[in-house]
């Protein structure tokens, strides 16, 4: 018997396949087709201070091996959040969940996770610092390491459980972030989010997104973001969960090796509503295959 | 919503770049005329949503236009071939509405969802009256099928080449309804939406990443707050609809 568990800031997980922020909702919606208890745990939708509608639609085109979303943070807002979504959550999940939380200045964050921290069922935030559209400047939270201090530690301030930041991959060098992050005082890392593409329609001869420019996932982007988590996992001491084109049971220990402690799985989730599901069924056969008993052993095993 | 490997029974083209589907396999997850399939295509990242056309025990029927890659793959399927396709997407039209007289309107590619819902209207022993409104004459496919069902059936053409020239809405003002469903480009829409006076329904497109619900890619504003069109439509009512 393999053993798939793995320990994120202290709290145990069942195995390391955490459904990414923004492909699964409030989790209920894929209930109705799997036991979500089978997950490690899932990051819910990116939730803000204020009701989102998001950007204009069209908001997702196609890539090679991927896709483009320029969504936009669309959710209910951290009120509604906490009235209408985790209730419905509350009754198909029976685990502890990671709240994704998105904000546009230092105080939205803060707010925002001072709300969510009295709900027992949130076991870590997940904490995005990748958003284009921030106050001062225009400058992604995410691509500044001194923004992306003061975020952790206005965070760290309004909560106790572990604080993950999601770091933006469209930076010069995401080490310098990340060390920010720890120096701040966050408990772990997650990376990364989504690459900033775009597609052109040749017919209109515009970009296909309204928004012109939108995130790109999918597993074309897997080699960059097995780069970056193998950097970041030689600059800091602190747990990375690794994302980025991960679709298989083979990707997920691949990430694990270039030093993931956990691993989520996105836009899968889009193009195969039981793609974390069959990951988890194949992991046992993988890790037997690859002789390897204890996933929490290959954690960083490539360096 | 159900995930299943379907089978090719046909592929056939019935009009210029328009095909026919029939794929054998569970029907169970389909429940109301106006759903829709997310069909995986060989080589492509994103599943490519199909409005049904008609569905019996074990036979999807789908009709669709060859728009771009996906359709344009999906297009040189052979008997037999083998599909993923999730089933039992979106709401549907809804046939309950109160109606003795209802007009189904459809716009080029967006006729085929109403052919499932005209069959189950006149099933309720209504009189339903059909609009099939296309450019020219080449383009016109499921005029014969329409009347086989027994519906009162006027195409229109843009050019006058066959039928009423001009838009549907040129032959619905000699048309009594007291209810409408249409599905069609959003132009169409807004010349109905210009040109009626009671309640109906609209069918709505739109790029899609998942097709479920999950991605939030493919929302709109409604008067009763955000919805999707995948999950939450995409047939809207049209007093919801901010245009």
């Amino acid at each position: 018997m393999v053993n798939t568990k793995v320990t994120l800031s202290g709290i145990e997980i069942s195995n390391p396949i955490i459904p990414a922020s923004g492909t699964f909702g409030f989790g209920y919606e894929f209930a109705e087709l799997y036991d979500i208890n089978l997950l490690g745990t899932f990051s819910f939708k990116g939730t803000t201070k204020d009701p989102r509608f998001g950007n204009p639609t069209p908001r997702i085109a196609e890539t090679a091996s991927g896709m483009l979303n320029s969504v936009g943070l669309q959710n209910p807002g951290v009120e509604r959040v906490i009235s209408e979504e985790l209730p419905k959550l509350k009754k198909c999940f029976k685990k502890l969940v990671m709240a994704n939380v998105s904000g546009f200045a230092v105080e939205d964050y803060a707010y925002t996770c001072r709300m969510l921290d009295s709900e027992e069922q949130i076991g870590w935030f997940e904490v995005n610092i990748s958003c284009p559209n921030v106050h001062g400047g225009g400058l992604a939270f995410g691509t500044s390491a001194k923004n992306a201090e003061a975020v952790t530690k206005a965070v760290k301030k309004v909560t106790s459980k572990p604080v993950f930041i999601k770091l933006s991959p469209n930076v010069t060098n995401i080490t310098e972030i990340a060390k920010a992050c720890e120096a701040a005082g966050a408990d772990g890392v997650s990376l990364i989010n989504t690459l900033l593409g775009m597609r052109i329609d040749l017919k209109t001869k515009k970009p296909i997104l309204a928004n012109k420019m939108g995130g790109f996932s999918g597993p074309a982007i897997k080699p960059v973001a097995l780069r970056m988590v193998y950097q970041v996992y030689d600059a800091v001491k602190i747990p990375i969960i690794g994302m980025g084109g991960i679709s298989t049971a083979e990707d997920v220990i691949e990430m694990m090796l270039a030093g993931a402690t956990a691993v989520q799985v996105g836009a899968a989730n889009l193009v195969d509503p039981f793609a974390c599901k069959t990951i988890i069924e194949d992991l046992p056969r993988v890790m037997e295959k690859y002789k390897i008993n204890n996933l929490t052993d290959i954690i960083g095993g490539a360096h | 919503m159900t995930q299943g490997i379907y089978k090719v029974k046909s592929n056939i083209c019935i009009a210029p770049n328009v095909f026919r589907m029939e794929l054998l396999g569970d029907t169970e997850a389909l429940t109301r005329p106006g759903q829709f399939i997310n069909i995986k295509i060989d080589g492509l990242y994103l599943r490519r949503p199909i409005s049904v056309c008609d569905y019996s025990d074990g036979l999807i029927t789908i009709i669709y236009k060859v728009v771009g890659e996906g359709t344009e793959i999906l297009s040189r399927c052979a008997e037999n071939d083998e599909l993923d396709v999730l089933v039992g997407l979106g709401n549907g039209f809804d046939t309950e509405k109160p109606s003795e007289k209802p007009l189904l309107v459809g716009g080029g590619v967006g006729i085929p969802p109403l052919y499932k819902l005209c069959r189950e209207l006149l099933e309720q022993g209504k009189a339903v009256s059909v609009i099939l409104g296309f450019n020219t004459k080449s383009e016109i496919f499921y005029e014969a099928e329409f009347k086989a069902l027994g519906a009162d059936v006027t195409v229109t053409t843009v050019d006058g080449s066959y039928g009423v020239k001009g838009f549907v809405t040129t032959a619905m003002a000699d048309t009594d309804y007291d209810f409408f469903y249409t599905c069609g480009p959003e132009p169409m829409f807004r010349a109905i939406e210009g040109a009626v006076d009671v309640s109906g329904q609209y069918s709505f497109e739109e790029r899609m990443g998942c097709g479920f619900g999950a991605c939030m890619g493919c929302s709109c504003k409604t008067k009763y707050g955000n919805k999707r069109i995948c999950k939450d439509g995409p047939v809207l009512d049209r007093e919801e609809i901010i245009w």
